[in-house]
């Protein structure tokens, strides 16, 4: 029997809102439980004070700092590798199967559980290379699990730009380098960003690669040899230990403030980026 | 098929092409073409879809060389030198031979910064010397008095027409030789394009022109000189007037009249 049109018009509005709905709720319901259960303890003192008593008391300053370097250094140092790869597997190489066995492994990499990550980076960094567990061991570790991401998403950028762009850019005599650097590249960016947020989204809320190389060290870093917590860690090992809920709270909700603000930062460098250029 | 036109060498002819074969992986799609254009004249090519015309067009600034699996056999010639020899630079070879596409391409960038793009590529950074140069190739294009209060606006937010004639401006600013356009007013409505093909004749007078067209009247309207392609050779190339008029061969006929393509 056929259904009215009327009626499965009337079905379909109702299921892709109801799921939209849906997915709209859990997530408001999880930012308000935790904002609700972590907020009253957030204050300037929690966020800048040491902790205590394996964070027992105090605030939770050192794994901000180890919150804000560790993604920070992860990307300094596979943004410009990742960018780079997509580059040159898009605009200069042709599709062979030698790039296809390239972007499947890369595929590959982006699906590995972190905390495979993890294990590599503690028997490369931290043991084989002698780093230890430090910032620099955890960065790098991170930098190689976003490294896919990154690679991916500037590829899927650097492909939308419009062929045509490359016509008129190499008919008016332009170079490869030089169509990528000034039209390729600025077309591409707000793609690129996006990639880069997703990096930094992802290596702020990892606990398993880092825990394994950063450490969890509670002590102010001084270099990047120094082993640190971030704020991941350290909900992880309050929460893990039972040694405080309202703490492990309090960061959680830290860290979805600070999460949310970088996303709204990069949005607003983006708008920034599109209005000044057109 | 070698069809030349008589008394071509009594001009100079700017570019020649001699028996150019082009392949596609195994599909040939230039089947030893000859033909030459000459200075200062505007030549069309015509003929049904894939039959080779903008493929013959992309030999002569070597866009062809883009795209992967692409075979070349045979020379042509630009004043004299193969632009397929390996001594030749092609965005050198690019610089003389410009292009005008058949979809307006402005870059999502500022009128300015679309026409001064060819010379910042060409290290072009002294802005007084960018800004003369923009201010000459929008006059060349008819465009100066229309956009010279909106040189910093984008240039997607220009009507199509002047968005074309902003590419042709964009194009004279690296001061090419040849022109050559790609069905360039098929996006455009009969008045746009009426304007576009008063620009041709204007600009014939200091540049060689090469135009690809689907539409007859136009070559009729525009060229000297008429190439007509079918599946790949050049049937039949002459005057103008004299291919329209009275063409030797019967495929080409048909196609003029209507009966084919």
């Amino acid at each position: 029997m056929r259904i009215r049109p009327r009626y499965t018009q009337w079905l379909a509005v109702t299921i892709l809102g109801g799921a939209t709905i849906l997915t709209l709720a859990v997530l408001v319901f999880i930012i308000v439980f935790v904002l609700e259960k972590g907020l009253p303890v957030v204050n300037f003192g929690f966020l800048f004070t040491n902790a205590e008593d394996m964070g027992r008391a105090g605030g939770i300053f050192t794994t901000l700092i180890g919150t804000i370097v560790l993604p920070l250094l992860a990307i300094i140092v596979a943004a410009p590798l990742g960018i780079s790869t997509a580059v040159y597997l898009t605009e200069y190489t042709v599709e062979t199967r030698a790039t296809k066995i390239i972007r499947f492994g890369t595929d590959c990499l982006a699906g590995i559980p972190s905390i495979i990550f993890g294990l590599f980076g503690f028997i490369f960094f931290v043991t084989t290379l002698g780093l230890g567990w430090s910032i620099l061991s955890g960065g790098l570790t991170l930098a190689v699990m976003i490294l896919p991401t990154i690679i991916r998403t500037t590829e899927e950028a650097v492909k939308a730009v419009p062929k045509s762009y490359r016509q008129v850019s190499f008919s008016l005599g332009a170079t490869r380098w030089q169509t990528v650097k000034r039209v390729i590249l600025p077309n591409a960016l707000p793609g690129i960003l996006t990639g880069i947020m997703l990096g930094i989204g992802r290596s702020i809320g990892e606990t398993a690669a880092v825990i394994f190389t950063a450490g969890s060290s509670l002590r102010m870093p001084s270099s990047v040899f120094d082993s640190t917590r971030t704020m991941a860690v350290h909900f992880y090992i309050l929460a893990r230990e039972g040694i405080s809920s309202e703490n492990a709270y309090g960061t959680a909700a830290t860290l979805i403030i600070a999460v949310l603000a970088i996303n709204l930062t990069a949005y607003w460098m983006m708008g920034r980026f599109i209005a000044k250029r057109s | 098929m070698m069809v030349a036109y008589q008394g071509a060498n009594a001009v100079s002819n700017k570019i020649e092409i001699n028996s150019l074969d082009l392949f596609y992986g195994k599909f040939q799609a230039l089947k030893t073409v000859g033909m030459s254009m000459r200075e200062n004249m505007i030549t069309a090519l015509i003929g049904p879809s894939g039959c080779g015309k903008s493929t013959l067009l992309r030999c002569l600034n070597r866009m062809n060389d883009l795209i992967p699996g692409v075979q070349v056999k045979g020379n042509v010639r630009l004043d004299g030198a193969d632009i397929y020899d390996s001594s030749i630079e092609v965005a050198e070879l690019r610089k003389r031979v410009g292009m005008v596409f058949q979809r307006p391409n402005p870059f999502p960038l500022t009128v300015f910064a679309n026409v001064v793009y060819g010379l910042k590529v060409a290290g072009i950074r002294n802005s007084s010397r960018l800004k003369e140069i923009a201010e000459q190739s929008l006059r060349a294009a008819w465009l100066w008095d229309l956009l010279k209060d909106k040189l910093d606006h984008p240039a997607l937010d220009l009507p199509l027409d002047q968005q074309q004639r902003l590419c042709i401006a964009r194009l004279l600013a690296v001061q090419p030789e040849v022109i050559l356009m790609d069905e360039p007013c098929s996006a455009l409505d009969p008045i746009a394009t009426m304007k576009v093909e008063e620009l041709m004749m204007e600009l014939k007078k200091k540049y060689t022109i090469v135009i690809v067209t689907h539409n007859m009247q136009q070559a009729a309207r525009v060229s000297d000189f008429t190439g007509y392609m079918l599946l790949g050779e050049m049937i039949e190339f002459g005057v103008t007037n004299d291919v329209f008029t009275k063409p030797t061969k019967k495929l080409t006929e048909d196609y003029i009249t209507g009966k084919y393509g």
